[in-house]
């Protein structure tokens, strides 16, 4: 789950390469070690992600964050790679903004997103996206899943219909909490996040009840029990400021 | 078997339905039906879910009466929980139902009814319709647009938004009332006041013209059903049920609604998607009751607002007893609309409204919760059973237009019987078929697509099924 480039140590023994590269069209500069998706961030260029999330390391899950590379065929995702000297990034052609677009509705199709009833409501990253992407039709046809919902934990319940596979509750449980109670089982549109050996959250041992799974949540997947329809609320703030303390002890 | 007669779809109501009439073989009428040919299955699709959705996820089963859904599925929620809710969200879910009575009465009056009240059963179906009312009678159609818009925007300041307001939860309510919202509200009675006083006296000087379909539209002595507070007075949202016979005697009263199917049963039929219910001790069919608008001011005391109880004995002066044609609906529902505004504007004088303790906290507590509010068109049950962790293992919903169908069916054929022969069809009195349906205003589903727009078609059918005549209104 750790990026591919390798972890930076003491940056003032072992300085990153400092280089130059374009972003539709305009010269940028970046360590090494950033991934193209931070370096357009810093330079106000929006990119649209989904499994992304500050604080947590990148996973590549959701492919929305994918742009073209000149010079190579396939459209490489943003989060998850790193720039080279004088390479040509473009980030909304419309072979991009098409696969974007496209690679949402698949999304919409493999589970049951409901938002009218659904507790994230105005609340939702998936449904954000899909106004920012103007997807006003899907063109494949549903799946209907028919997921279990699991209310067996006191406070918390997850709906895998709801579930995009984001897999930030996986990430923050291992990375921020520590816990690793929550995993992937199964390959391709069949897996599911799943709470220890694929066992009701309630009769979880190694789950702390933190809470943490159900605030990274970007859509209803992970929501706290009693909650009716649009009434989610994040707090994600907690994140980066962990992430710091962690790193912080980690350096002591 | 003789020749039978067909109605598909049937005009400005909500939902879909068609008229059956089959006729025997000298050409009178042998039979009539009421059918609703859309299946929703919402008992169904709701299974696994948290009850807590419930509220959200049954609004979606109609686009006018969302506010009743939500209500009773949020009391079957209460049960659950086993909680009260605070008073604050007490008065105002009370306050979110007023709106939605005034909207959805005003719907059905101005837009779908009047057009046959004012325009005449006989008129030119082309015109016989909101766009003709609006050409013949502006001032009537206004003040219907902008009396309907006063109960949306009391839905909206109450609950969020005028359709489906996601504001109902299990144990309250999701958001307070701002003394602003309370002022706005306050502002728009007076007008309200005015439009629904004048057409009160409209109606009423236009009752004479009607004899032949007050006469016949479900005239028949039943059962009626609605919901009472302890001194019998209407309440809508927290009362209890009570049930008279024809002639007016209590046979039933302050049922818990927990225990509703002591006393109601439901039937099935091969050739309709709506349940039948029936008063159980009478048994199916002869246990046939009537809910909705007239039903209930037939059972209550009164209604408990100055000017509303001045209406209501008014209105039950019409007959001795109950009043038992359902043509009188129409008059019921504008009492009610008065009612309304005059408890809007009781609720907005309580301080306790704008309070901010609004919703009461706990796990689900019991298996099984019970909801039941008079929703515009007659009481609406909602019955629900959860397992250990909250999730929907079972549903029982009652919809008003379900109470009626027994008498809704019966209407139709009395004023087939009166206005039908094989011989003679005239487009008078298939509208008056529609339009005995429109006195109970059914909500078939959840929209109002049809405004006398779709085609009707009425196929004369011979015995064996091929059509011997077809007669189409578009």
């Amino acid at each position: 789950m750790s990026p591919e480039f390798p972890k930076k140590v003491r940056s003032d023994l072992n300085p990153s390469r400092v280089l130059t590269f374009r972003i539709d069209g305009r010269d940028v500069s970046a360590r090494a070690d950033e991934s193209i998706l931070i370096v357009a961030r810093q330079n106000g260029i929006a990119i649209p992600t989904l499994c992304h999330l500050d604080g947590l390391s990148e996973r590549g899950a959701c492919r929305l964050c994918i742009v073209e590379i000149k010079g190579s065929a396939r459209l490489q995702p943003a989060c998850v790679t790193y720039p080279r000297q004088d390479m040509e990034v473009v980030t909304t052609s419309e072979r991009v903004v098409a696969y974007r677009r496209k690679i949402l509705e698949l999304l919409f199709t493999e589970r049951n997103h409901v938002c009218s009833v659904c507790v994230s409501n105005g609340h939702c990253e998936l449904q954000d996206l899909a106004v920012e992407l103007g997807v006003s039709h899907v063109r494949y046809p549903y799946l209907y899943p028919g997921y279990p919902v699991d209310a067996s934990h006191e406070r918390f319940c997850v709906d895998h219909n709801r579930c995009v596979l984001c897999l930030r509750c996986v990430r923050v449980c291992d990375e921020i909490e520590g816990a690793h109670t929550w995993d992937v089982m199964g390959r391709g549109i069949t897996s599911q996040v799943i709470i220890d050996l694929n066992q009701p959250w309630g009769t979880s041992e190694t789950c702390t009840s933190c809470g943490k799974c159900v605030q990274v949540c970007p859509t209803g997947a992970l929501t706290e029990k009693g909650r009716s329809v649009a009434e989610i609320s994040r707090r994600r703030r907690f994140l980066p400021y962990l992430q710091m303390m962690r790193e912080r002890r980690d350096e002591r | 078997m003789g020749d039978r007669i067909t109605i598909e779809p049937v005009t400005r109501i909500e939902g879909h339905g068609i008229i059956t009439i089959d006729l025997d073989d000298e050409g009178g009428v042998r039979d009539a039906r009421f059918q609703v040919t859309q299946f929703r299955g919402f008992e169904k699709l709701t299974e696994g879910r948290p009850f807590y959705e419930m509220p959200a996820i049954t609004e979606r089963i109609c686009g006018i009466c969302p506010v009743s859904h939500a209500l009773a599925s949020g009391r079957a929620g209460d049960a659950i929980l086993g909680v009260h809710p605070p008073e604050t969200a007490v008065l105002l879910r009370r306050l979110c139902n007023c709106g939605a009575f005034i909207q959805s009465h005003a719907l059905s009056f101005f837009y779908l009814s009047a057009p046959d009240l004012l325009l005449g059963m006989d008129a030119d179906p082309a015109r016989r319709n909101i766009v003709g009312l609006v050409a013949a009678h502006p001032d009537l159609v206004r003040d219907g647009i902008r009396l309907r818009q006063f109960g949306q925007q009391v839905i909206e300041m109450v609950g969020g938004r005028r359709i489906h307001p996601a504001w109902v939860v299990p144990g309250g309510v999701d958001a307070a009332l701002s003394g602003e919202h309370r002022e706005a509200i306050r502002r728009m009675l007076p007008e309200a006041l005015a439009i629904i006083t004048r057409t009160l006296a409209l109606f009423k000087q236009a009752l004479g013209d009607f004899s032949a379909e007050i006469e016949t539209f479900a005239r028949f002595p039943s059962l009626y059903m609605g919901m009472v507070d302890g001194d019998g007075k209407l309440d809508h949202v927290q009362g209890r049920l009570r049930i008279i016979d024809a002639t007016g005697g209590i046979v039933a009263d302050a049922i818990d609604p927990v225990d509703y199917r002591q006393h109601i049963g439901e039937a099935a039929e091969p050739w309709s998607y709506l349940k039948f219910p029936y008063y159980r001790p009478l048994g199916y069919p002869d246990g046939l009751y009537r809910v909705g608008p007239a039903a209930r001011l037939n059972v209550c005391n009164g209604c408990g607002t100055p000017l509303a109880d001045r209406e209501w004995a008014e209105f039950r002066s019409l007959e001795r007893g109950p009043v038992s044609s359902s043509f009188h609906n129409h008059y019921a529902r504008l009492i009610e609309i008065l009612y309304g505004i005059e408890t809007i504007g009781e609720l907005v004088a309580q301080p306790a409204l704008t309070g901010a303790r609004i919703r009461a906290l706990a796990q689900p507590n019991f298996p099984e919760g019970v909801g039941c509010v008079e929703a515009p068109r007659g009481t609406l049950i909602h019955h629900y059973r959860v397992d250990d962790n909250g999730l929907m293992t079972w549903a029982n919903l009652i919809v008003a237009t379900g109470h009626n169908n027994l008498a809704m069916n019966r209407g139709v054929l009395q004023v087939a019987h009166r206005f039908i022969t094989a011989a003679e069809v005239p487009e008078g009195a298939l509208n008056r078929l529609e339009a005995v349906i429109r006195a109970f205003d059914p909500c078939l589903s959840c929209s109002t697509h049809a405004i006398g727009r779709m085609p009707l078609v009425v196929r004369l059918r011979r015995p064996d099924g091929s059509i011997l005549r077809e007669i189409s209104r578009s």
